[in-house]
C-alpha cells in the first residue's frame, strides 16, 4: 500500500464535477486481479449501464461503491467527496466507520437476489431504514414507504412477508426500500437475472419510470441488452477488469469498434 | 414391590415439591445467565480480531469438554481462596450459566451463520449500524433455527441441577439425600425425584417443539 | 507450597484418579455403545411392542438426571436384591444414561441411509439381518460418527459424577486433595486440565482418525 496519495484531490469541485468518480481503482483477491486501474466518471442524473461477460468485474464496481468490498488502490468519490477515504491533515487516509456511514447515506442498492428482510412485511422493509437510520417518525416513514410502494405498484401487498411474494414483486419492494433512503445514486446489480422471463417487465418498467420522472444518478449491471439500449445514457463494456469500450447505446450496440465488444454482442444475440 | 410405603410418600411429598421450586429457580437463573452470556460469546467470536477469536474458541472448548460438577466445585471453592465468598446458590448458578453459555454460543453461532450473506449486505445498503444489523436483521432470523438447540439446553440445564447438591444447594437431589439420611429410606425419595424429573422434562421437551413451530410461523418464515 | 511442589506431592493421586476415570470411561462406553445399538435398532422395529420397550428405556434415561439414576442404582436397586459395588454402579449408570442418547443417534444414522440401499439389498435377496449388518449399518455408522465424538465427550464428563458415590476417580481425588490442602484452584484446576487434555487431545483426535478410517473402509473420500 505504498501509494502516493497526494495525486488524489481532497474534493471534487466545480460545475462539471461528476456524481461518481473512480480514480485509478484496483482490486484483487490474492493473485486474481478483478479491477485494474479503473477510471470512470458518472455525471449527475446520468443512467450508466455496465455490460460484459461474467468475471469481468462489473458487479464488483457496484459492490465497491456500496462499500461491500474494499479497494486495494485508488480512490472512489461520490457527490464531490471521497468515499473510500477521508481527509486527515490535508491527505487522504482510508475511511473510518463514521465516514463510511455518512457517505453510504448517498447510495442505495438493489441486489440480484433482492435480499428483502424475510421477517418483515413489505411495508416494514421500506420503513426499517428511514426509522432506524434517518430517525424519521413511524408515521412519516410509513407515509413515505406507502408512496413508494404505490409507485412500484405494490400497495396491495404491503402487509405480505417476502415469502408470499413472487420474485418480481420482491424486487419491486426492494427498489422501494432503497428509494426510501433518498439516495443520490442508485445501483442496480443484475436485478432481473434471478427473475422468470414473464415478470422481468414488471421490474424494468419501474426502472424506466424512475429514469423518466426522477433526477437520480443510476448505475446498472444487466444482461438485458434491449433494456440497456433503450434506457441508458451511456453503456460501458467491461472486459478483464477494464473498460474495453464505452459510448452512447446507439453507437456501442449499433457500431461497436473493438473486436471483443463485437464478439460479446454477437454471442449475446445468439443466446437470445 | 419391595415395601413401597405410600404413607411415607405423602409425608415427604410436600418437602420434595418445595424443593422442586428451588430446582426450577436454579435452572431458570442459570439459563438466564447462559442465554445472555452465550450470545455475547457467539457475537464476540465473529470479531475480526484473530487472537481474541482463537482464545474465545479455546475457552468455549475448554468449558464444553470438562465436567460441570468439577466446574461447580472450582467456582465454589476457588473464590474463598482469594477472599471472595460466593453462596452455594450464586456459585451454582454462575457455574451452570457459564457451562451452558458455551453450548448456547455454538447454537447461536450456527443460527447466525445460517443467515444469508445478502442480509448483511442489504443492511449495509440501508446504512444500519452493526448493532442495529444484529438486533433488527440478523438475530430475528437466527432465532428460529436456534430454537431447537436452545430448548434442548433448557431441558439439559434442568436435568443438570441435581449436581448443585454437591455444594449444598437445597434443590431436589439435596432434599432427597437429606430425607434418605434422616429416615434411612431411599426407595421413595429417589424414585419420586426421578418421577418429578420425568413429569417436568418430557412435557417441556414437547412444548419446546410446539414453540419452535409457532415462532417460525409468526416470523413468516415457513 | 508452589504449584510445582503441589504437583510433585500429589501427582500419584491425580494419576490414580485419572486411571480410574479412564477405566470408568472405557467400561461405560462399551455398555453405552451396546445399548445404543440395541435400543436404536429396536426403535426401528416394525413391532409396536419392541418399539415401546426401546421408547420406555430412552425416555426414562433421557428424561431424568444422570445423578438421580446413579443414586437410584446404587442406593435403591439393592432393595430389589441387586447389589452393585460402587465401581460397577458407576459405569453402569453412566453407560445406561448415555446409551439412551446414543440410541437416537443410531436411529438417525440408520434413517440417513437412502432407501435405495434397502431396495438394492432386497433385490439381491439378502436376509433382513444381513441387510442391516452388511449394507445399512456400515453406512449409518459413518454418518453418525461425528455425533458420537461429541457424545463420548459427554460420557467422559458424565463419569465425573461417580465421585459422588465415592468411586476414587479424578474428580474424587481432586476433592480429597482440596479438603486436605485447601488449595482449591490447584486441586480442581489440575483436574479440569486433565479432563480437557483427555477430551481434546486424546478422544477427539482418536474419533477424527476413526472417522477417516471408516470413511475409507466404505469407499468414501
Amino acid at each position: 500500500m505504498s501509494e502516493d496519495m497526494t495525486q488524489f484531490p481532497l474534493r471534487l469541485e466545480g460545475e462539471n464535477a461528476p456524481m461518481v468518480r473512480f480514480m485509478n481503482v484496483s482490486k484483487s483477491y490474492g493473485e486474481l486481479t478483478v479491477l485494474d486501474q479503473l477510471n470512470l466518471d458518472v455525471a449527475p442524473g446520468e443512467m450508466m449501464t455496465i455490460i460484459g461477460p461474467s468475471g469481468s468485474g462489473k458487479t464488483t464496481v457496484l459492490r465497491m461503491l456500496m462499500t461491500l468490498e474494499t479497494i486495494n488502490k485508488g480512490v472512489i468519490y461520490v457527490d464531490g467527496e471521497p468515499l473510500t477515504h477521508m481527509e486527515k491533515n490535508g491527505v487522504l487516509v482510508p475511511a473510518n466507520k463514521m465516514h463510511l456511514r455518512r457517505m453510504r447515506a448517498k447510495i442505495g442498492m438493489c441486489f440480484q437476489h433482492f435480499n428483502l428482510f424475510p421477517h418483515m412485511t413489505a411495508l416494514q422493509n421500506c420503513m426499517e431504514g428511514p426509522v432506524q437510520v434517518l430517525g424519521l417518525t413511524k408515521e412519516s416513514a410509513r407515509q413515505r414507504a406507502e408512496e413508494l410502494l404505490e409507485m412500484v405498484a405494490m400497495s396491495d401487498k404491503r402487509d405480505h412477508h417476502p415469502s408470499r411474494l413472487s420474485g418480481g414483486q420482491q424486487q419491486r419492494v426492494a427498489i422501494a426500500r432503497a428509494l426510501a433512503m433518498r439516495p443520490k445514486v442508485m445501483l442496480f446489480d443484475e436485478v432481473t437475472s434471478a427473475l422468470d422471463p414473464e415478470v422481468i417487465n414488471e421490474v424494468t418498467g419501474v426502472i424506466r419510470k424512475l429514469v423518466g420522472e426522477h433526477h437520480l444518478t443510476m448505475m446498472m449491471v444487466t444482461h438485458q441488452m434491449g433494456f440497456a439500449r433503450d434506457i441508458s445514457d451511456r453503456v460501458c463494456f467491461f472486459y478483464g477488469g477494464k473498460i474495453e469500450e464505452q459510448g452512447a447505446p446507439a453507437d456501442l450496440f449499433g457500431s461497436p469498434k473493438k473486436q471483443r465488444t463485437k464478439q460479446f454482442l454477437s454471442a449475446v444475440k445468439e443466446a437470445v | 414391590m419391595t415395601n413401597w410405603r405410600w404413607d411415607f410418600v405423602w409425608e415427604i411429598l410436600p418437602r420434595l415439591i418445595w424443593a422442586t421450586g428451588n430446582t426450577l429457580l436454579a435452572a431458570g437463573g442459570g439459563y438466564a445467565i447462559a442465554l445472555v452470556l452465550g450470545l455475547a460469546l457467539a457475537v464476540a467470536q465473529r470479531s475480526r480480531h484473530k487472537l481474541s477469536k482463537n482464545i474465545l474458541r479455546e475457552l468455549v472448548e475448554f468449558i464444553r469438554s470438562t465436567p460441570l460438577v468439577l466446574q461447580i466445585f472450582f467456582i465454589f471453592y476457588v473464590g474463598p481462596q482469594f477472599g471472595v465468598w460466593l453462596s452455594p446458590w450464586t456459585a451454582g448458578m454462575v457455574a451452570i450459566g457459564l457451562h451452558y453459555a458455551a453450548y448456547l454460543s455454538e447454537v447461536y453461532r450456527g443460527g447466525i451463520d445460517s443467515v444469508p450473506k445478502g442480509q448483511w449486505e442489504a443492511a449495509t445498503a440501508i446504512n444500519l449500524t452493526t448493532t442495529q444489523t444484529y438486533w433488527r436483521i440478523i438475530l430475528p432470523q437466527a432465532l428460529p433455527p436456534s430454537l431447537a438447540g436452545m430448548g434442548n439446553y433448557l431441558v439439559g440445564i434442568f436435568k443438570d441441577t441435581p449436581m448443585l447438591s454437591v455444594i449444598g444447594v437445597g434443590e431436589l437431589m439435596h432434599t432427597a439425600n437429606a430425607i434418605g439420611s434422616e429416615s434411612y429410606r431411599f426407595l421413595e425419595p429417589y424414585t419420586l425425584v426421578g418421577v418429578i424429573f420425568l413429569a417436568i422434562s418430557l412435557p417441556t421437551a414437547a412444548l419446546v417443539r410446539l414453540l419452535e413451530a409457532s415462532v417460525r410461523r409468526t416470523l413468516g418464515m415457513s | 507450597m508452589t504449584f510445582v511442589e503441589f504437583i510433585i506431592t500429589y501427582y500419584p493421586r491425580f494419576l490414580s484418579g485419572t486411571i480410574v476415570t479412564i477405566e470408568q470411561f472405557v467400561l461405560a462406553s462399551v455398555l453405552c455403545i451396546f445399548l445404543a445399538l440395541l435400543a436404536g435398532l429396536m426403535k426401528l422395529s416394525p413391532r409396536t411392542s419392541v418399539r415401546a420397550c426401546a421408547t420406555v428405556y430412552i425416555e426414562i434415561f433421557r428424561g431424568t438426571s444422570l445423578l438421580v439414576q446413579l443414586y437410584w442404582i446404587f442406593f435403591v436397586l439393592p432393595l430389589f436384591g441387586i447389589t452393585l459395588d460402587k465401581f460397577t454402579a458407576g459405569f453402569v449408570a453412566v453407560g445406561l444414561n448415555v446409551g439412551a442418547y446414543g440410541a437416537e443417534l443410531v436411529r438417525g444414522g440408520v434413517l440417513s441411509v437412502p432407501t435405495g440401499q434397502w431396495e438394492a439389498a432386497v433385490s439381491i435377496n439378502m436376509s433382513p439381518g444381513k441387510r442391516m449388518s452388511r449394507i445399512i449399518l456400515p453406512q449409518a455408522l459413518v454418518n453418525m460418527l461425528p455425533a458420537w465424538g461429541n457424545l463420548l465427550i459427554e460420557l467422559l464428563k458424565g463419569t465425573a459424577l461417580v465421585a459422588t458415590i465415592a468411586v476414587a476417580d479424578l474428580t474424587f481425588e481432586a476433592r480429597q486433595i482440596n479438603y486436605s490442602t485447601f488449595m482449591s484452584a490447584q486441586s480442581f484446576g489440575t483436574a479440569l486440565i486433565i479432563y480437557y487434555v483427555l477430551a481434546r487431545f486424546l478422544l477427539t483426535p482418536l474419533m477424527r482418525r476413526l472417522e477417516k478410517i471408516m470413511a475409507r473402509q466404505i469407499g468414501r473420500e
